[in-house]
């Protein structure tokens, strides 16, 4: 459990675009009537997407009219769960796994790199870039150390690689989201120890492999 | 070792087409309207004679979770919800099944709806997982418009599917907590009794399941029980995907055969342990929440449910997480129990204050800053926690903690010997000698 409260400054409205809101009625639909409130984190989410990656006062009261819930409740979701951003954060929001399988595989050199680079956790750099946070578990344990950076995993990080992707970011330059040491997914470095029978030695030369990815 | 052809997670790595025509070539929905022209009773009693144990954690007989849902009741419907909040420290296999073969699991909740007499379904994917759930829901979209499911699709049964998602709360992953989440509310945990099986989401009955429990259900059926009861020990059949970190050379997520030993897990599928076995001091064989196992007792242990409960740990996901000589395991542990700390919903109060008194006792003795009586304390608060709250969370951080002292005791006294033994201008502020 943590605290986490809002933003003391905070935006004078929230409106949905036309896509987004098109978006929330869509989701709405999903569940029986009466049962809208179940669309509560999806929208959200989405009102978060919308406003720079964090949830303003604003948004939480549209959405609890949206869906026809107490205001309260709606703050209770948006406190609750962590991924909701109740301050701002930079362009470039990266979120470090620190729990102990990216622990062993070296994200401590990870949060170095981020303290160094980008300072305290939670404070936006000068340049309005990036902001960190040391995040439980994201689930990408084969590919440790990792960050998630918005809404993209970054895996197999090193020191050195971790900075070059900082520095791409920051100059706009193109990233390679996923492994940056070349792997597809989880699959062991180097060489398939299984199905190799569809796919080959390297994943790329066997008869089931998908010829169109790179 | 298991065969390829064996393999039901043959596009486990991404090299082929995750789209419905790539599913298609790899044998998702051959014949689904035939598995389901069997009849409901069939499906189940063929899942019970599998011997699928839950892919969840749990590991409880997934068949006979199917058989206790009620008779379908037309102003209580009942509801398939799958479990794929995957946020087990450790457990990174559902991602693979939800970006890589999405189809069978889209095939698999057709087929356990249909055994449980449920028309809906939703899929409760963990928040952070975007790019799996816009690959699910790509994969739903597809088989929506190929005819696979929807109202009136090929397969005879009206069925639909909805991808649903979290905001990153672990504790989301317990089903009733799931089942609050789903329906618009903080994640915390129900009592039980009510079961979901009668009372679940929305007050009907549900059943929830782990995404890989489900996405093997299609291929089960298609080959039979005895070919899935025929890997494995008894009692605990069938193929499991391994999600292996840590300190190994190669670290990855690989299908093989229940019961496999340890030893050959590492050496064929993760080049080794890091600096060779001499080298291996722990290992978590499932996940952060049961107690680690010793380098002597695990390497030639079999890798499933009964071996590792033997062992005073467990399989739970199938999680590996392997610890070489150069951890500091007081710190892993210690990292473990923060993570608890930071899941505690906040609603059963030995949880709640437990979790951070253990983390707190915890970083201390990371660095000796300790009594030796300290020890036996802190185990008997986690006993304390331990079965004293609504869900397994409590258990959960209490269990590694317990592991900790059972095999690693030695480490901590030593820490704090030789802080003790040196000169500190920090310490508790002395009492006086009287």
């Amino acid at each position: 459990m943590s605290v986490r409260r809002l933003a003391e400054e905070q935006p004078a409205s929230f409106e949905f675009t036309p896509e987004n809101l098109a978006w929330a009625n869509a989701q709405i639909a999903k569940y029986p009537e009466g049962r809208q409130a179940s669309a509560v984190i999806p929208l959200l989410w989405q009102a978060q997407k919308q406003h720079n990656y964090w949830l303003p006062k604003p948004a939480i009261e549209k959405v609890a009219d949206m869906l026809d819930m107490p205001f309260i409740r709606v703050l209770e979701i948006a406190t609750f769960y962590t991924m909701f951003n109740l301050e701002p954060v930079g362009r470039f929001f990266i979120q470090m796994c620190g729990t102990t399988p990216c622990m062993l595989r070296g994200s401590d050199e990870i949060k170095a790199v981020l303290a160094r680079r980008v300072g305290e956790q939670k404070m936006v750099s000068a340049d309005g870039n990036f902001a960190w946070l040391e995040v439980e578990c994201l689930g990408a344990c084969c590919n440790a150390p990792m960050v998630q950076i918005n809404d993209d995993y970054y895996e197999d990080l090193t020191a050195e690689n971790f900075e070059k992707l900082l520095d791409d970011l920051a100059g706009g330059r193109p990233v390679h989201v996923g492994s940056q040491m070349g792997r597809r997914s989880s699959e062991p470095a180097g060489k398939l120890t299984t199905l190799t029978s569809f796919y080959g030695d390297d994943g790329r030369s066997g008869p089931a492999s998908d010829k169109t990815q790179a | 070792m298991l065969d390829d052809k064996d393999r039901i997670f043959t596009n486990l790595y991404g090299y082929g087409d995750w789209g419905l025509k790539g599913a298609m070539a790899r044998g998702a929905w051959d014949n689904t309207k035939g598995l389901i022209e069997k009849g409901k009773d069939w499906i189940i009693e063929e899942m019970k004679a599998s011997g699928l144990r839950g892919r969840g954690g749990a590991g409880f007989p997934t068949g006979l979770k199917w058989s206790f849902m009620p008779k379908p009741d037309p102003l209580r419907p009942s509801y398939l919800v799958v479990n794929a909040d995957e946020s087990e420290p450790g457990t990174c296999k559902d991602r693979e099944i939800m970006r890589n073969d999405p189809h069978l699991l889209i095939e698999g909740c057709m087929i356990a709806s249909f055994a449980m007499g449920a028309h809906a379904c939703y899929v409760y994917l963990r928040g952070e997982y975007i790019l799996e759930r816009e690959h699910l829901q790509a994969a739903v979209d597809q088989a929506y418009a190929a005819g696979l499911v929807g109202k009136n699709n090929k397969n005879g049964w009206p069925f639909d599917i909805y991808v649903h998602h979290g905001a990153g709360a672990y504790i989301c992953g317990e089903e009733t907590a799931l089942l609050e989440s789903l329906e618009g509310k903080k994640g915390m945990p129900r009592l039980k009794p009510p079961f979901p099986a009668n009372m679940g989401l929305y007050g009907c009955p549900t059943t929830v399941n782990n995404v890989e429990s489900i996405a093997v259900a299609p291929t089960i059926l298609r080959r039979g029980a005895a070919w899935f009861s025929s890997f494995g020990a008894k009692n605990n059949a069938g193929t499991k995907l391994f999600c292996v970190s840590g300190h190994v050379n190669t670290p990855c997520n690989v299908e093989e055969a229940m019961s496999l030993p340890f030893r050959e897990l590492i050496d064929r599928h993760c080049g080794g342990i890091r600096g060779g076995w001499d080298n291996l001091l722990a290992v978590i064989p499932g996940g952060s929440s049961v107690p680690c196992v010793p380098a002597h007792e695990i390497i030639d242990a079999a890798m499933d449910f009964d071996t590792l409960r033997g062992l005073k740990s467990g399989l739970g996901t199938a999680a590996v997480i392997v610890l070489d000589k150069s951890t500091d395991i007081v710190r892993a542990i210690t990292r473990i129990s923060y993570f608890y700390k930071h899941e505690s919903c906040g609603q059963c109060t030995p949880c709640r204050e437990g979790t951070g008194w253990m983390w707190r006792v915890l970083t201390r003795m990371c660095e000796g800053r300790a009594q030796k009586r300290e020890i036996d304390m802190l185990l008997e608060v986690s006993t304390q926690i331990e079965g004293h709250t609504i869900c397994a969370l409590g258990d959960a951080a209490a269990w590694p903690v317990q592991g900790l002292i059972r095999h690693f005791r030695h480490e901590i006294e030593k820490r704090i010997d030789d802080y003790s033994a040196n000169p500190h201008n920090d310490t508790v502020a002395p009492l006086a000698a009287e």
